[in-house]
């Protein structure tokens, strides 16, 4: 009978715990900087696609790749999903409509700080705590910072998936394709070095496994 | 085994010398060893035999039981029977026959009326006068015989009469006509007599047929109440058949459930919100559950407070005002849950169209999501099935009672069926462990084979030699 109890009780505890969160987070660095700013439609497609796989409760944040990224007035459209569907709706249309207008009058910048832009996401991401954090680059990773930043920085990105999409090849690329393989071993060896885990679709029609 | 083969220089010799001696052990325990390995199996034998006769009566005594439980349902089934048909019977008394002495007065001022009618139809107009003939024969007379005058005067008296007998014969003519008119008019009395009269007919038959109905269940109900095999048979199988088809019904019930569910889950997210969790369930799927449960147990009380189900005896036993405000009751909840769901089946479509709008604009393909003039259909069906199948949910009641009853019956045949099939292993194990121990004393014996046969050789010499003693 007191075994008989005492699982009754554990039970109502279990069930009355708070759940854990299932809610998604992602935050989307977009390269705005020198040619690869006109690739900024394919970031859009993305964008909207990832706004077609997020529910309720999932938080999206979209965030330009500039001279210097760590800056949360770099973020484009921001986003924590309601809890009713109609509003969610709602919200998605919004996020959208401002993406649309930064899309069409985002600037190329002469600098392209990812670094920045990453510890920046790490940072949205982790005061929100959503149950799973997602960092999208759209860039070619070629980082390219301006003289006196400071990006050397140990990251924590614990509990992270960082997918680097359209990571096109450069020029120099195309002369010597070690520079882009070294590229992106580089930027590889930085997330997992940090803890996180890193993927790369340069596929867009195959965006089915992003989230 | 190395020391057992180490007991002389030979390991041959000293298996044979193991043998021998193990043989030997064997053969003086034998007996006791006999009598061990068979008073494990008689015991064990008993044992079974044991728990197979407990089990048995177990299963005699759910038999019993069962009986009286199928008696007894059958029982209650009959008496609702038999009620429902008095039931009707006084019905149909106090509606057709209740007013019998209307339909008697009726009948007998019907049968007046004709009676009156006939007679004033059997009146007949007056003979012509008696005197005519004396008059036609004063007419006839000859005027030669010096009666002159007296034949005008005839001539005028006949003429006068000629005249009255027109005049009689009109009358006469309207008379008949007048008959004609009354025996018209008796037709629709006779037509009503041969209505009420067949009307009547028409009750007593069905009072007849009615009372051999009755006839019949209550030669049912009195073999239920002898407790006769033959009614415990019938209503065995009734049982089982009522089980089948009550859980075929709620089959179907509980996808109309189903449906019923995925009409309202979707909705309810914007009342409870879409992310909250109850454990590994969302609250919006369970706050809909909640509400198709309430509305099944709203349409059980219903149906209990109509008197069509009996599985609430306190239920049954309100009082009739009491009971009449719970159907009202009842009755209003089921309603408010029904419309609620009618709206929350509008809220779905609404919300459908909103996300197939945001996905198309999130594709963009603006363009893609068109408003047909037909949607309605669908918003329309949406909401009626909403509306419907919340009373449609109601009759689940009905098939619940009866599945209810016969599980009852299913359960205790199944249980009948385990406990006899349980006691018949019991009974077969024991009997094949008592012929086991008995394949046993010969697997012992087996080893002693030379020494048995030497011990037989033996006992035949000895015998043969006592026969030639004796003889």
């Amino acid at each position: 009978m007191k075994s008989l109890t005492l699982a009754f009780f554990s039970l109502i505890l279990t069930s009355c715990a708070p759940p854990q969160s299932s809610s998604a987070g992602v935050y989307m660095l977009v390269d705005t900087s020198g040619t690869y700013r006109e690739e900024i439609q394919k970031a859009q497609q993305i964008i909207r696609y990832t706004l077609s796989r997020l529910d309720a409760a999932d938080t999206f944040a979209v965030a330009r790749v500039d001279t210097g990224s760590f800056s949360e007035k770099d973020i484009v459209a921001k986003m924590t999903f309601e809890d009713r569907p109609s509003t969610v709706n709602r919200q998605k249309r919004l996020f959208a409509e401002q993406v649309e207008a930064f899309v069409n009058e985002a600037q190329s910048s002469a600098y392209t700080d990812i670094t920045g832009g990453l510890l920046q996401a790490v940072e949205y991401l982790n005061e929100k705590e959503p149950g799973v954090k997602t960092v999208l680059i759209f860039s070619d990773l070629k980082e390219d910072l301006q003289d006196g930043y400071i990006r050397d920085i140990e990251f924590d990105l614990e509990g992270f998936d960082v997918i680097a999409l359209n990571v096109t090849k450069l020029r120099s690329d195309n002369v010597d394709p070690r520079e882009y393989l070294t590229r992106l071993a580089e930027w590889q060896t930085k997330v997992e070095k940090s803890g996180g885990r890193w993927r790369v679709i340069n596929d867009l029609d195959g965006l089915e496994g992003l989230l | 085994m190395t020391f057992l083969l180490g007991i002389t220089p030979s390991p041959i010799l000293s298996a044979l010398l193991w043998i021998v001696l193990v043989v030997t052990a064997l053969y003086f325990a034998r007996p006791t060893a006999h009598q061990f390995i068979l008073a494990i199996g008689v015991a064990s034998q008993r044992m079974f035999r044991t728990g197979s006769q407990s089990v048995a009566n177990a299963e005699r005594g759910l038999a019993a039981r069962n009986r009286e439980v199928l008696l007894a349902a059958g029982r209650e089934a009959k008496e609702r029977i038999v009620e429902r048909e008095f039931d009707r019977i006084n019905e149909t008394v106090r509606k057709d026959l209740g007013n019998f002495s209307v339909l008697h007065r009726n009948l007998s001022e019907s049968i007046n009326r004709i009676e009156n009618d006939h007679s004033a139809a059997v009146d007949v107009p007056p003979d012509p006068p008696g005197w005519v003939a004396a008059v036609q024969a004063v007419a006839a007379m000859d005027s030669k015989d010096s009666r002159v005058g007296v034949g005008n005067v005839l001539a005028d008296i006949h003429k006068s009469l000629v005249k009255a007998h027109k005049e009689a014969m009109v009358a006469y003519h309207e008379a008949s006509g007048k008959r004609h008119t009354l025996l018209r008019k008796m037709r629709p009395d006779w037509r009503e007599i041969q209505q009420t009269l067949g009307k009547v007919g028409k009750n007593v038959d069905s009072l007849l047929g009615r009372s051999v109905t009755i006839d019949r269940h209550m030669a049912e109900y009195e073999d239920i109440v002898k407790g006769e095999d033959r009614a415990v048979s019938i209503l065995s199988s009734s049982s089982l058949v009522f089980f089948f088809v009550s859980a075929l019904v709620m089959v179907v019930a509980i996808g109309g459930a189903t449906i019923n569910f995925s009409l309202i889950a979707r909705p309810m997210a914007e009342m409870v919100g879409g992310t909250s969790m109850v454990g590994n369930f969302q609250t919006a799927d369970i706050a809909a559950l909640v509400i198709i449960l309430v509305e099944i147990s709203m349409g059980l009380f219903l149906m209990e407070s109509l008197r069509i189900t009996r599985l609430f005896p306190v239920i049954g036993a309100l009082p009739d005002k009491m009971r009449v405000r719970m159907i009202w009751i009842t009755f209003t909840i089921l309603f408010l849950l029904a419309s609620v769901e009618a709206g929350l089946a509008y809220m779905r479509e609404v919300l459908l169209h909103d996300e197939l709008a945001t996905s198309a604009l999130l594709r963009g393909d603006i363009g893609a999501v068109s408003t047909s003039e037909y949607m309605w259909i669908t918003t329309a069906a949406q909401m009626g099935m909403g509306f419907i199948l919340p009373f449609a949910l109601t009759f689940v009641a009905i098939p619940l009672e009866t599945f209810v009853h016969s599980l009852r019956t299913v359960v205790g045949l199944i249980a009948i069926g385990i406990l006899r099939f349980v006691s018949l292993v019991f009974r077969l194990t024991g009997s094949g462990l008592r012929n086991f121990s008995v394949l046993l004393t010969h697997l012992y014996d087996l080893p002693l084979f030379i020494p048995l046969w030497w011990a037989a050789r033996d006992r035949n010499d000895a015998s043969s030699d006592l026969t030639e003693v004796r003889s």
